[in-house]
């Protein structure tokens, strides 16, 4: 069981939150000059990361409000909650040992696709093993 | 008696049509009390008012002061006379206040709240109906909770006079701890019944006597 502190309310037990996914997808600028391919990467496609990661939460029991968070998908350890609409903390702040290893190549992916969403579709459109895992799913 | 031009409802009318939630439930909440160690009742027909508004604007400062000011942070109740606003979001709250506030029992509290509100953006929404007060008391009335309740309810970081939405029974309820060991427990309507048989099932060891 995590113990989330909401910026809100505090630390809560995990099961009054809900999951709400990747941080920092902005939806297309001009959604209407996206092909279909990229449409579905930016409706479906998302990073697994092994490490820092930076995510949406929902304090859904709570005070009903959204926030982000950077949290470690193998050790589970928060290293950041922080406001919806601001961007991702540079590096995990105090307990860095395995976090700066793990969040530096990973916050540049995500730096980038952060602000322009641009980036994000064609970053992931021509970044190969992402095409190739899914259309194998499919079949 | 047979006055034609009697209004078609009456406050008297009003109350005696209602069935609240737990009506059902009312003998055996009178059945699983222990008196002076666990105490379960149903308050019904609360009025209540849920708010949408930032308390820095000027339409949350004319709220604020039909309510006798809104909460400030997680937990906070605030309110004057028998009129209470819990904290339920930065900018959402929970006016509680006697059945006799409501307009259908002659009240104007919720009239005042929107003209309060006025045209400006905000929410002031009847919801009454929405949800059914629990009250919980006596020495045991912490441990019944406990058994379902991920909160630390220990006094010293649960401090009567404050509010909290979580769960009970994996119920979502807005739980205000009232005095040193009695609570208010807000549930919705309609999981009123599942949450009353869970709480009258969590007292009931407190009816035998303990187990040396
Ligand atoms: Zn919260």
């Amino acid at each position: 069981m995590l113990l989330i502190s909401c910026p809100n309310c505090g630390s809560r037990d995990e099961t009054e939150f809900h999951y709400g996914g990747q941080a920092h997808v902005a939806y297309p600028e001009n959604p209407n000059e996206l092909n279909d391919r990229e449409w579905a990467e930016f409706l479906f496609y998302r990073d697994n990361t092994k490490g820092a990661f930076a995510e949406r939460w929902l304090h859904s029991t709570g005070c009903r409000q959204w926030f982000n968070m950077l949290r470690d998908t193998v050790t589970y350890e928060i290293q950041a909650v922080y406001a919806m609409g601001t961007p991702r903390p540079a590096a995990a702040p105090p307990a860095a040992e395995s976090g700066t290893a793990s969040t530096a190549p990973d916050s540049t992916t995500t730096g980038t696709a952060g602000p322009s969403i641009a980036a994000t579709s064609t970053a992931t459109g021509t970044a190969s093993p992402s095409t190739t895992a899914p259309e194998g799913a499919t079949k | 008696m047979a006055e034609t031009a009697a209004p078609k409802t009456s406050p008297e009318t009003n109350l005696s049509l209602r069935t609240s939630p737990a009506e059902l439930l009312s003998a055996a909440f009178e059945a699983g009390s222990v008196p002076g160690t666990v105490e379960l009742r149903e308050i019904t027909f609360l009025t209540m008012v849920g708010l949408r508004v930032p308390r820095d604007t000027d339409a949350g400062e004319r709220i604020a002061s039909v309510t006798g000011g809104l909460p400030t942070t997680c937990g906070a109740v605030s309110g004057t006379g028998d009129t209470s606003v819990l904290w339920l979001g930065p900018e959402e709250f929970l006016v509680v206040a006697p059945s006799e506030a409501h307009e259908s029992l002659g009240g104007d509290l919720i009239q005042a709240l929107r003209e309060a509100l006025g045209d400006d953006a905000g929410q002031v929404v009847d919801l009454s109906a929405n949800r059914t007060t629990f009250e919980l008391t006596g020495p045991r009335s912490r441990a019944v909770l406990e058994k379902g309740c991920s909160l630390d309810l220990h006094p010293r970081w649960f401090k009567t006079g404050t509010a909290l939405s979580t769960e009970i029974g994996h119920i979502p309820v807005v739980l205000w701890k009232t005095g040193d060991e009695s609570y208010r427990i807000f549930p919705r309507a309609s999981f009123a019944e599942f949450l009353g048989r869970w709480l009258l099932d969590a007292m009931r060891e407190y009816a035998s006597p303990e187990v040396p």
